[in-house]
Parts: structure tokens; C-alpha cells; sequence
């Protein structure tokens, strides 16, 4: 791989969210002296995604895919690291290359009763980013998107409501209204989870269309294993706001490291009674994302646990020496190809923490 | 006998344009220890069904005719106070939504305590204590966390609780509507996993309602496919995914991705089901079919009996000579599909 297919680099991405924000809490605080509680719904991820590519994002609720998705696409403001677009940070970027940016990131919404103004009609809603870009040939390019999507004779469609609309119909309309302005890529959240299961498939070749006919590059964000096998090149694992293992999606899935991916491939259960699946139990429930523990955010509930280098040493997302050089894993048990030792850091830490009393700076600094 | 017998189950629901056919001349069986699984896209009546059987449809839905049969009970002309010993004893609920069947007020413990007290007087408040620690480590949750309040609870842990409360006068038959929908797959897992092995302990049976055939796959023994009110199909779960007659059992399995399944082409079922208030003459499916005549769009079809399965389809005995790769095939329906919107909505 060259660098010149990648068309996005996150790098270290981070987003917290402050809880309690209001004028009484703030007061509150004041009044106390209290750090304020932060969420850690993302906590430092990076990977890059391809020109062209499917990349799926997969988790748990609450593991952070959702604000991923919504911070590549500039509707989160990140609290520290940075997304890298057509080799300019998007940090350092000015007002009219940020414009640029919001005109090639696109995003669909799981839920299109939501995401669609419902005082529009579908015209004006897939014409509205070609006003806000002041794009011309508005009638021609909407034309083409919702015929694009399908929703043939396009005329026919101008002057419905939403309301008008069955929900493929509509999922069909945000499509349209995010490829209208010929994005380079497009963050899809859950875009069928919604839909009745006869309908889905429907909607998703649309999306594989999209990438054949565009070589659009598409996130996509889905708690559903088995439907990103189905619709993606390479996987991302969530865990707790990281990423915990990555990788071509085949290999990901029928060969998992991780043992958060092979439990959580293990549990989806599969649509053939002949079909025998062996059953992990994990210990348990997902960890307090505001009082992030120290070390490896799986710990507790791993079933591989190995004692003090887990519970004190964040496992970087690396190379590992024994597994395939695409398939990147965050845990102790694999050795690193890149020559890392989390032992040593594990002395570092221990003769440090004699020194100066080992408080709440625990949120790992990496 | 059967433990349980549905015959020719109709229920309406009243709207402002005529009565709706939710349910509509369903028939089916199940044995003491069964697990039947019914699925269906939304509106295809499978929740009805399910209420009516416990009794609490709501105020516009109203059984039509037909009957259901409980251990020589037809529930159906029973009386209010007769049901209601029924419920929770006999036959419990567990929801798809934990967080609106809990009673915020009331400590989870409270709630378990009462259900049990309510059906069984008599019993000291020793003994229900005794149970209520009993059903929590059943499910996996710390008894310790009994006298918590609802919302202190995750989401799993409160559909745990729920499925403790279900459990708690161990009833011989157990309504599962989307119980683990709400879920993460891990906790899916668990809690089926959990489901399965008390079922086993007190001999219960079981009707899974679901849209997702997978979870169907894996905990039933028998399925009902639902379409628009009626039964498509129903018959053993080997057979149903193995080799179905029906072409809506072949449409929707095909349309299910797979996570064993690499490069799985999947497909979709064009259109949306019929209206309900005044349902289209012939066989309901006939409109979505790419295989429909005008035989399906004016008879209703009979059941046909090929191989343990009950399919309700004109072509059902034809389907294994001709008409299986033509309907196993996505191309044919995604033609149609095409083929439709270009028609119109």
C-alpha cells in the first residue's frame, strides 16, 4: 500500500464530553474545587481509511463508533489529535478549505423519520447542500442523485413529503441528498437497522453501488457483524472509545485475536440450525467510560487476563509479530513486530508510582 | 394433548375505516416443552398473536373468532379474575422493552415479591425472598442488587430482572416477544443462553417472537413464518431453513446476512405488505412474489403438507422439481424489485 491511496489519516483522535455542563453544576464546581467529569467517547483512535474502500466500524453501544463517525465528518470538534485530509490537517485548515472539506464528507443517519425536515419537500432536500455550496445546475444534479438511489421517475418524487415516503423510500432520499454533491467520502450510521429485514438488502446495494460507480470511500457504523462482512474491506474493532483490533474483514471475522473480537464474534448467532457455535461467557458488563481504569480497558472481563502488565499498561494498537502484518491488535498477549515492550514500561511505571503517590492521573497518557 | 392449541385464530383491531385483520385464521400447536418461534416483518401480527394468548390486547383489538386452547382452557371465554390467575402462574410475558414493564417506584425485589405473593398466598415473606435470590443468580445477577430501583439497573441487567420475573412462579409456558432485541450481542447471547438452560430445569416451552430468523435458528425447535395476518409456513427449524416451500421463507432467509457466509448475496423482497383492513383476495404474498399467477392473485391458497412443513402456497408441491433454484435466486427477485418501483411507489 502507497500512501497516496489514503485519503483520510485519523490519528489519535480523541473526544470528551463534559457531564454535567449546566449553570448549577458549574456552580456547583466552583464552590468545591472539583475537576469536572469528562465521557471518554473516543479516547485516542487512529487509522486511515482508503481511497474506494468499505470501512466498518463495529462495537457494543457506548463504545464510541457513532462519534467517530460523527467527528470524520466535522460534527464533532475533537478535544486532541487530528484528522488528516488530502495531506492538510484539518486542524490547520482554513474557512474556504473546510468548506471544501464539509462539501466531500457526507454523512446518512440511521433513522431517515428523523434525519429528513419533514416541512420539505424531497426536491428541496436534496437540493438544499447544492444552495449551501452554491453549486449550479441544481435541477440536472438532483435529478441524477435520486435517480441514482433509485427513486425513479425523479419528477415523480419533486413536491412528496416525507411523510409520503415508506421508510426505504426515505433512507433512499438521504442517499440521494448526500451524494448529490459528489462527496469523496460518506459516513453511513446504521442506515438499515430501521428497516424491515425484506427491504434491507435493497438499500444496500444501493450502497455497494455507490462505491463500484463513484469509488466513493464509505465508514460504515453498524453494531451488526454479520451485515458488515457482508458490506465491508476491513473491519475496525471498538472497545471503550479504542480500537482494539483492525484489519481486512475476512480475516478479522474467521480469524479474531483480540479476546474482546472473539467473544463478540462468537455471540452473533448464526441464521443455519446446523450450524454448532461454541459459547464464550464473558464476566461482566462494558466499564465506566467517565472513570476510564488504568491499563487495558477489557481487563475484567478477559478471559486471557494476565495479571499486572494488563491491569497497569495500555496495549498500543500495533503489528504483532505472529499474526498477519495487516491485522493490527491493542493486547499484551501478542508480541509486538514493532519492538515494543510493555514489561518495561510496567517497570517504568511501578518504580515511579514508589515515588509520587499513584492517584487520578490514571487516564493514560500514550 | 397439546399444551397449547390455537384454532382459527381471528384478531381485529377497530380503526376509524373498518375493523383491521391483525391475525386472520391461524392455527398451530405446542407441545409441553417446545420452543416455537414465530417470525415476520413488522405488522405481520406475530405481537397480536402473542397478546391475545396472554389477554392483553389492547382496548381497540378484540378477538373475532377462533379459539385458544390452554391445558383444556379455551382462554378466550374465561373471565377477568380466571386469566388473571393464569398470568404469571401459568403463562408469563417477557417484553422487549425491560425499562417500561418495570415499575419505576417499586424496588426490583418489591416487584418479584409482589407477583409472587399475588399468585400464591400464603407464601411467607421468607420463602419469597428465598425465590427472588434464587431467580437472580438463575439470570446471572448479584442478589445483593435485589433491593435496587429500576433505573439503577443497565439495560441488560433490568432484562435480566425481567426474565428473573418471569420466572419467579416458574410457569409452564413463557412468551418471549423480541426479548433480547433491545440487547448488545454479547448480553443477546447470555441471556438466551441463560433462557435455555432454566427452561430446561422446570420443563417450560416457549414462543420466541421475532424478526430476526437467526436468534429463531438457534432456540427453536419449531417455526411459524407470519405474513400479514396468516401463516406462510410453520414446521420443524431444519427443515424451514434447510428447504422451505414457501417462496416468502426462501425470500427472507435469503435476505438475512450471515457472519459464516463470505461474498453472500443478499435479497430484497420488493414492495410492503397488503392493508390489513381490507386484505387483497388470494394469497396475501401474491403482489411481492416474483413467482405469483393469476391463481395466487385470486385463490387463497390451502395448506400443503411436503417434508413435516405446512406451507401455504398453490405451488408448494411443484416448488422442489422447477421452481427452487428460480426462487433461491436473488436475481429473480431483485428484477422484481426493480421491476416495481420503476411502476410507481
Amino acid at each position: 500500500m502507497s500512501d497516496d491511496d489514503v485519503l483520510l489519516e485519523v490519528d489519535n483522535l480523541k473526544k470528551h464530553f463534559k457531564v454535567n455542563e449546566g449553570w448549577i453544576a458549574s456552580l456547583l464546581q466552583s464552590v468545591s474545587g472539583g475537576e469536572p467529569d469528562y465521557v471518554h467517547a473516543v479516547d485516542g483512535v487512529s487509522f486511515e481509511l482508503r481511497e474506494g474502500e468499505t470501512l466498518g466500524l463495529a462495537g457494543e453501544s457506548g463504545c464510541g463508533k457513532t462519534t467517530t463517525g460523527m467527528s470524520l465528518v466535522k460534527l464533532h470538534e475533537p478535544t486532541a489529535g487530528d484528522i488528516e485530509y488530502d495531506d492538510k490537517r484539518l486542524s490547520e485548515a482554513s474557512d474556504a478549505e473546510l468548506k471544501e472539506f464539509r462539501q466531500n464528507a457526507q454523512m446518512i443517519f440511521q433513522d431517515p423519520f428523523e434525519s429528513l425536515n419533514p416541512r420539505m419537500t424531497v426536491y428541496d432536500i436534496v437540493a438544499e447542500p447544492l444552495r449551501i455550496h452554491d453549486i449550479r445546475n441544481e435541477t440536472a444534479r438532483v435529478q441524477r442523485a435520486l435517480e441514482f438511489a433509485e427513486l425513479e421517475p425523479a419528477e415523480q418524487y419533486f413536491d412528496q413529503y416525507p411523510h409520503e415516503l415508506s421508510g426505504g423510500q426515505r433512507q433512499r432520499v438521504a442517499i440521494a441528498r448526500a451524494l448529490v454533491l459528489d462527496p469523496d467520502f460518506i459516513v453511513a450510521d446504521e442506515p438499515v437497522s430501521m428497516l424491515d429485514v425484506s427491504l434491507r438488502a435493497g438499500v444496500l446495494s444501493l450502497l455497494d453501488r455507490m462505491t463500484e460507480e463513484f469509488g466513493l470511500s464509505v465508514v460504515y457504523i453498524s453494531h451488526d457483524l454479520s451485515l458488515l462482512r457482508h458490506m465491508c474491506d476491513r473491519l475496525a474493532i471498538m472497545y471503550m472509545g479504542k480500537i482494539v483490533e483492525k484489519g481486512p474483514t475476512d480475516q478479522i471475522i474467521e480469524n479474531p485475536q483480540h479476546p474482546y473480537t472473539q467473544a463478540l464474534i462468537n455471540a452473533v448467532p448464526v441464521p443455519d440450525p446446523d450450524v454448532g457455535r461454541e459459547r464464550v461467557e464473558l464476566q461482566g458488563e462494558v466499564g465506566d467510560v467517565i472513570d476510564i481504569p488504568t491499563g487495558c480497558r477489557f481487563k475484567d472481563r478477559c478471559p486471557k487476563h494476565m495479571g499486572e502488565v494488563c491491569d497497569k499498561v495500555v496495549p498500543p494498537l500495533e503489528q504483532k509479530a505472529d499474526v498477519d502484518a495487516d491485522q493490527d491488535i491493542a493486547c499484551h498477549l501478542f508480541e509486538s513486530a514493532e519492538g515494543y515492550d510493555p514489561y518495561e514500561e510496567l517497570e517504568g511505571r511501578s518504580a515511579a508510582s514508589d515515588a509520587s503517590d499513584d492517584t487520578e492521573s490514571a487516564p493514560a497518557d500514550d | 394433548m397439546s399444551q397449547l392449541e390455537v384454532e382459527d385464530l381471528e384478531v381485529y383491531y377497530e380503526t376509524e375505516d373498518g375493523p383491521a385483520q391483525a391475525v386472520d385464521g391461524v392455527s398451530f400447536e405446542l407441545e409441553q416443552g417446545e420452543n416455537l418461534g414465530i417470525v415476520g416483518e413488522s405488522g405481520c401480527g406475530k405481537t397480536t398473536l402473542a397478546k391475545a394468548i396472554i389477554g392483553i390486547l389492547p382496548d381497540a383489538g378484540y378477538v373475532n373468532g377462533g379459539s385458544i386452547n390452554f391445558k383444556g382452557d379455551d382462554l378466550t371465554e374465561l373471565s377477568g379474575p380466571e386469566r388473571r390467575r393464569l398470568k404469571w402462574e401459568e403463562i408469563s410475558m417477557i417484553a422487549q422493552s425491560a425499562m417500561n414493564s418495570l415499575d419505576p417506584v417499586y424496588t426490583i425485589r418489591e416487584q418479584i415479591v409482589e407477583a409472587i405473593e399475588t399468585h400464591r398466598p400464603g407464601t411467607g415473606r421468607v420463602e419469597s425472598n428465598e425465590i427472588v435470590t434464587e431467580m437472580f443468580e438463575l439470570v446471572g445477577l448479584d442478589p445483593d442488587r435485589a433491593d435496587d430501583y429500576p433505573h439503577q439497573f443497565s439495560g441488560g441487567m433490568r432484562q435480566r430482572a425481567m426474565i428473573a420475573m418471569a420466572l419467579a412462579l416458574e410457569p409452564s409456558l413463557m412468551l418471549a416477544d423480541e426479548p433480547t432485541t433491545a440487547l448488545d450481542v454479547i448480553m443477546q447471547d447470555q441471556i438466551l443462553k441463560r433462557i435455555g438452560s432454566i427452561q430446561e430445569e422446570i420443563n417450560s416451552s416457549m414462543l420466541v417472537i421475532t424478526h430476526d430468523v437467526s436468534v429463531v435458528a438457534e432456540t427453536c425447535d419449531r417455526v411459524i413464518v407470519m405474513y400479514a395476518g396468516k401463516i406462510a409456513e410453520e414446521g420443524p427449524v431444519e427443515e424451514i431453513f434447510n428447504q422451505p416451500y414457501h417462496p416468502y421463507t426462501i425470500g427472507l432467509k435469503r435476505a438475512f446476512p450471515n457472519i459464516r457466509m463470505q461474498d453472500q448475496d443478499l435479497l430484497s423482497i420488493s414492495g410492503y405488505p397488503p392493508e390489513l383492513i381490507d386484505p387483497p383476495q388470494g394469497c396475501r404474498f401474491a403482489e411481492r412474489c416474483p413467482m405469483a399467477t393469476d391463481k395466487c392473485r385470486e385463490e387463497e391458497p390451502e395448506a400443503h403438507h411436503n417434508n413435516g412443513l405446512r406451507s401455504y402456497c398453490h405451488y408448494a408441491d411443484e416448488i422442489d422439481s422447477e421452481l427452487r433454484p428460480y426462487a433461491d435466486d436473488p436475481k429473480t427477485w431483485n428484477q422484481t424489485a426493480a421491476a416495481q418501483e420503476a411502476g410507481g411507489d
